[in-house]
């Protein structure tokens, strides 16, 4: 089974560390930002930025993807 | 007309429009099992999106979400992000699941378990398993709609015959048209779901307070803590938010139907770009919490949170509006409810009746026992909806933790060799006894944790260690490893 890059782990890891592990670091009311409590606004904007990082490993796994079926017929 | 009937006719019409979809989606499609639960394999990008937007985005989101917001405050926030996490984690195992589901003609979860660790007996646990715990999620669809036809006629239509309705106009379209009818009834519910959410969440909080920020304001003068966690709830603090983001995000396609959605997909990169995108799909629930913290402000001390979102847009919005936004909630109610009684169904008939007791029965046999069980399930679940009264979140997080057991099984299943069916199995009924323990002699949040979660750790560490002490078993393209025929 082909495994998934190191590099698109590591992408992945910045949002599991932003909106999950980090909590007590922005779980407050104030700042308000845009009239939003600070712990919703900081949620809101990773909703927006997950997917760009997620887009930048996806890139990551097709090259790396290519470049396997290039050397050996995609095996692992 | 008076102004709940206006609503209550809105509302009919626009499930009439749904079932009548549903009806007509495919019906130039020749009904096998394979058509009526992975609609032949042929879905790409845009309708795998539709459906697995179709099945996440329920009432619990609608309803559910806005009455957390209301009863609870902050602790709802864990719904945005395990959202985001679960399509993160989605990014990396689906491409593989649905490759090893191509090559072995998979429909179902337990196909997974069956093919990868040889086990009839292990396929036949997870099939029960799924199929008990898809019930409270079909039951708090149920409860969805009996809510919303209740508040839609000023308490005038009892939710227990909204409920009977539901069932019926839900079972004729599952019976006739299978995931076909779900993928394209999604396109009628979304886009509505997407104007209600709009217009419901901006025009609430500015028709009571003149515009979002300045609810907020309000709200965090009067009641600071409730928009932080624990908010309103005593347990439910950081440790809780962690482990329950974690338990659902990793949960997210352990659910037997979001995992066989996976196979309806053309290719693994359909199901790679669709991870990327999915969580701008969320954007809309934040607009609902806006919804719920304005009720909470508006109109306090209601019974039940479930039923602020409704309640506020019957007195901020005109009875017309109020009937637009009861028919979103009900087809957001009735789309998924029907994926969920086609999963039950067909994991019921077979991957537990046909490989343990009947190995005879014929496709097509298996086909009508799948129909009669959607029947069977909805009553079964009709049942549970008039009998008892949990939120709507409590709801989805009990199932959260029964079905966040397959998780081991599948990720080991596919990354690790040395896994065997014996210590699967034996994490599995470990975890599923702890969940079961703890959640019925009322220990969850167990020590601030989600017990799920702790079942989860559980289960994990039960199935390596009985892995490790067992004999090393052949994986899936090993010759020589026994086929079971799915």
């Amino acid at each position: 089974m082909k495994k998934p890059s190191w590099g698109a782990i590591l992408i992945a890891l910045i949002p599991f560390t932003a909106v999950c592990f980090s909590v007590s670091l922005w779980d407050r009311v104030y700042p308000m930002v845009l009239g939003l409590p600070f712990n919703l606004f900081w949620l809101i904007s990773w909703l927006w930025l997950t997917p760009l990082l997620m887009w930048g490993a996806y890139r990551l796994e097709v090259r790396d993807a290519s470049a396997s079926r290039g050397k050996k017929g995609g095996s692992h | 007309m008076s102004g709940s009937a206006i609503a209550l006719t809105i509302i009919f019409g626009i499930i009439l429009l749904g079932s009548a979809i549903g009806l007509y989606a495919g019906s130039s499609y020749k009904m096998d099992l394979e058509q009526w639960t992975v609609a032949g394999r042929g879905f790409g990008l845009i309708l795998v999106w539709l459906l697995q937007a179709g099945e996440i985005y329920t009432t619990f989101a609608f309803l559910g979400a806005a009455g957390w917001a209301y009863s609870r405050g902050g602790p709802t926030f864990y719904i945005l992000a395990y959202l985001m996490l679960g399509y993160v984690f989605s990014f990396f195992f689906l491409p593989q699941l649905w490759e090893v589901g191509r090559k072995h003609g998979m429909q179902t979860e337990p196909d997974f378990f069956a093919r990868r660790y040889g086990s009839k007996y292990l396929a036949g646990f997870v099939a029960v398993v799924g199929f008990i715990f898809i019930i409270p999620y079909v039951q708090l669809q149920l409860t969805g709609l009996g809510i919303i036809v209740t508040v839609a006629s000023s308490e005038g239509v009892s939710r227990t015959t909204a409920m009977i309705i539901s069932v019926a106009l839900l079972d004729a379209f599952v019976l006739t048209r299978g995931v076909r009818a779900v993928a394209w009834v999604s396109v009628l519910k979304d886009s509505l779901m997407l104007i209600v959410a709009v217009v419901i969440g901006i025009g609430v909080p500015y028709i009571n307070f003149g515009g979002i920020g300045n609810m907020f304001a309000v709200l965090a003068q009067a009641m600071p803590r409730h928009l932080m966690m624990p908010g309103a709830t005593q347990t439910m603090g950081h440790a809780w938010y962690i482990s329950t983001v974690l338990l659902t995000s990793l949960g997210f396609y352990m659910w037997p139907h979001s995992f066989g959605s996976i196979f309806t997909a053309k290719s693994g990169n359909t199901l790679r770009r669709n991870a990327v995108i999915m969580p701008l799909y969320t954007i809309t629930l934040p607009l609902i919490f806006f919804v719920g913290f304005s009720a909470l402000l508006v109109i306090p001390g209601l019974s039940n949170g479930d039923l602020s979102l409704l309640t506020i847009v019957r007195k901020s919005f005109p009875a017309w509006f109020l009937g637009v936004v009861g028919g979103a909630g009900a087809i957001t109610a009735m789309v998924p409810a029907a994926l969920l009684l086609l999963t039950a169904a067909t994991l019921f008939a077979k991957n537990f009746y046909r490989p343990l007791f009947a190995p005879s029965l014929a496709d097509h046999q298996v086909a009508k026992l799948a129909k009669m069980m959607v029947v069977v399930i909805s009553v079964l679940a009709l049942y549970f909806a008039t009998h008892s009264s949990p939120t709507l979140v409590q709801l989805l997080l009990i199932g959260y933790a029964g079905v966040t057991q397959f998780f081991p099984g599948v990720l080991f299943g596919l990354y690790w060799k040395r896994v065997t069916n014996t210590g699967v199995f034996a994490g599995m009924i470990v975890g599923v006894a702890t969940v079961a323990f703890l959640a019925l002699s009322k220990r969850d949040p167990f020590y601030g944790l989600n017990a799920g979660f702790v079942a989860l750790c559980v289960n994990t560490a039960i199935t390596m260690l009985v892995s490790l002490a067992t004999n090393a078993q052949l994986g899936f393209e090993e010759p020589g490893q026994e086929i079971i025929p799915l």
